[in-house]
């Protein structure tokens, strides 16, 4: 029982990490400095829900563990990530597309979670969730703008629609150790909600997409190795130092 | 009233310490100095985020990673309040941003040394947030009163940077001796550039005199120079390292530190563009402007087909 709320636990943690990770890529490099300003905001809730969710999870491990050691010194196949939050940032489209397609999932998610049985996966969730409904507002406003900008936008999130779309089925098919919020059961209301948001911003749904998944259970696209490299350099060349 | 008239009643409202606001009659230099300095300001800020912004992928633990993502957005947003405070002189931030790009404006020459451990990260909030905290605090009592607004939230957070670069340093400090080497050389390579943040010598400033009668400034480079070598010469003694200056002692006459000789030929060299990363830097900011523009014109059309639809409705 407990290694599977510590899977799940971890996968929570990973997969928020990983996108504050990379948005974070954008601090200093934004299109415009209150966007810049504002994806970095989102950068740093995420990270601040990772925290929460690897603290939990080492109290859950003990031996020592800590929220550093989960990050920093677990391997590419040990990470359980979705494999949406670890692609490139590409343009800003890309980015924009990431965090709605995400954050509308993960607001479905944390509406449940915050009611589930495990009062700490609950607390967090109940306190996270208010960062993640700006988050889907902002990203949201974002899709329609550039889906509904020029024709340039518009090109560059069809293609990125094209890009992020096969990485989205991941997010409903359930792990084994993902049994306290029945995800299957939240992709009508995402798939409704992401419709009206892509017909106001005039981009389709893909249709019969081929879903790629792996994420959940360790298995990554190329990406992941090279973000764990920055991520964890420190702590692997100066190995049990403190900062 | 003729010009002379109101030059002198605007510098008896300086001289009484009334604050002078966007709509004051104010002389044309005492605007374009503002602007001058505010947008060298605002630019410092936002070039600023990337010798930092360098090192959040790799910050050495979460609570660090969340500390510096938190820090390097307080810059952008000092950046944001500063360009503001220079729009109410009549310029626009696309001007600004265009007269950065294109070279014409300056920013602080400290950015264009490069960050190359994280020990960086520590030194530049102690030293070189530090040393501008000095210059800020003095800023906050500035004449033009939406600067001097802008300062006072700026000096609040900048306390906060200054506090977690020595408490990081601390810990470096206190940590292996690769960690304390890795502090000591940091403090090695910050510590001249954070001395030249004050800019020439007061016999060598062309700005200075002016910017004194008009209180825009109210103390001398040398003399925040001499302020802020005394306070870290007392700071550093609690990390337990030193300073790389052979000539740093405490003078029981001028109850001050004196201290070495500036190289004052890289000073003119990185003021002129041959820092080491003076073209990365400009390059970096370039390449967001550029790569940004597609996302401000389609907020703007999209902005605008709203604005057609409301009336139509």
């Amino acid at each position: 029982m407990n290694s599977i709320i510590i899977d799940y636990t971890l996968h929570l943690a990973d997969t928020t990490l990983i996108l504050a990770q990379r948005n974070a890529e954008w601090c200093g490099h934004g299109p415009v400095l209150e966007q810049d300003i504002a994806i970095t905001n989102i950068s740093l809730d995420l990270l601040g829900q990772s925290r929460n969710f690897y603290q939990y999870a080492a109290v859950l491990i003990g031996d020592n563990a800590t929220e550093d050691s989960l990050a920093y010194l677990r391997k590419e196949r040990e990470f359980k990530n979705l494999l949406l939050v670890e692609q490139a940032n590409g343009d800003w489209a890309q980015t924009i597309l990431r965090q709605y397609l995400f954050s509308q999932f993960q607001y479905l998610l944390f509406e449940q979670l915050q009611n589930c049985k495990n009062d700490q996966l609950a607390a967090i969730a109940a306190k996270s969730i208010k960062e993640t409904a700006y988050h889907v507002r902002w990203s949201s406003e974002w899709v329609i703008r550039l889906g509904d900008g020029t024709e340039e936008s518009h090109d560059r999130i069809t293609n990125a629609v094209d890009q992020l779309w096969r990485y989205t089925g991941e997010m409903f098919e359930p792990a084994n150790y993902e049994t306290i919020v029945d995800v299957t059961t939240l992709k009508n209301d995402w798939l409704q909600k992401v419709t009206t948001i892509f017909n106001e911003a005039t981009l389709s749904i893909p249709a019969n997409a081929f879903m790629q998944t792996g994420g959940k259970d360790g298995k990554h696209t190329e990406q992941l190795g090279f973000i764990l490299t920055e991520l964890q350099y420190m702590q692997r060349t100066y190995p049990a130092a403190e900062w | 009233m003729n010009i002379q008239d109101f030059e002198k009643i605007f510098q008896e409202k300086i001289d009484a310490e009334t604050k002078i606001e966007p709509k004051d009659w104010m002389p044309d230099a005492y605007r374009k100095t503002n602007i001058r300095q505010i947008s060298q300001h605002a630019h410092s800020e936002i070039v600023g985020m990337l010798p930092e912004g360098n090192w959040i992928s790799r910050a050495p633990s979460l609570k660090r990673k969340a500390i510096l993502i938190a820090k390097v957005q307080d810059e952008a947003g000092h950046g944001l309040y500063l360009y503001s405070a220079a729009e109410t002189l009549g310029t626009s931030r696309d001007e600004m941003i265009n007269d950065l790009h294109s070279g014409k404006a300056k920013y602080s020459s400290i950015f264009n040394y490069p960050s190359l451990t994280w020990a960086d990260m520590g030194a530049i909030g102690w030293l070189v947030d530090g040393a501008a905290i000095l210059n800020q605090v003095m800023l906050c009592r500035t004449s033009y009163g939406p600067y001097a607004r802008a300062m006072v939230r700026i000096c609040k957070e900048e306390s906060f940077h200054q506090r977690q670069g020595f408490e990081s340093l601390l810990v470096l400090s206190k940590g292996t001796d690769e960690q304390k080497a890795m502090c000591q050389d940091a403090i090695n390579r910050w510590w001249w550039p954070s001395l030249m943040m004050f800019g020439p010598r007061d016999s060598e400033s062309t700005n200075s005199d002016q910017s004194m009668k008009w209180k825009i400034k109210r103390k001398t480079n040398d003399e925040l120079r001499q302020n802020f070598v005394d306070m870290i010469a007392e700071q550093i003694k609690v990390l337990g390292m030193t300073l790389p200056d052979p000539d740093l002692k405490w003078n029981v006459l001028t109850k001050q530190y004196d201290f070495g000789e500036i190289d004052w030929n890289e000073f003119w060299n990185v003021v002129k563009g041959n820092g080491p990363c003076n073209k990365q830097r400009l390059a970096a900011r370039r390449k967001a402007h550029e790569e940004g523009q597609w996302v401000r014109e389609a907020a703007m059309a999209f902005a605008e087909k709203r604005k057609l639809k409301t009336k139509a409705a």
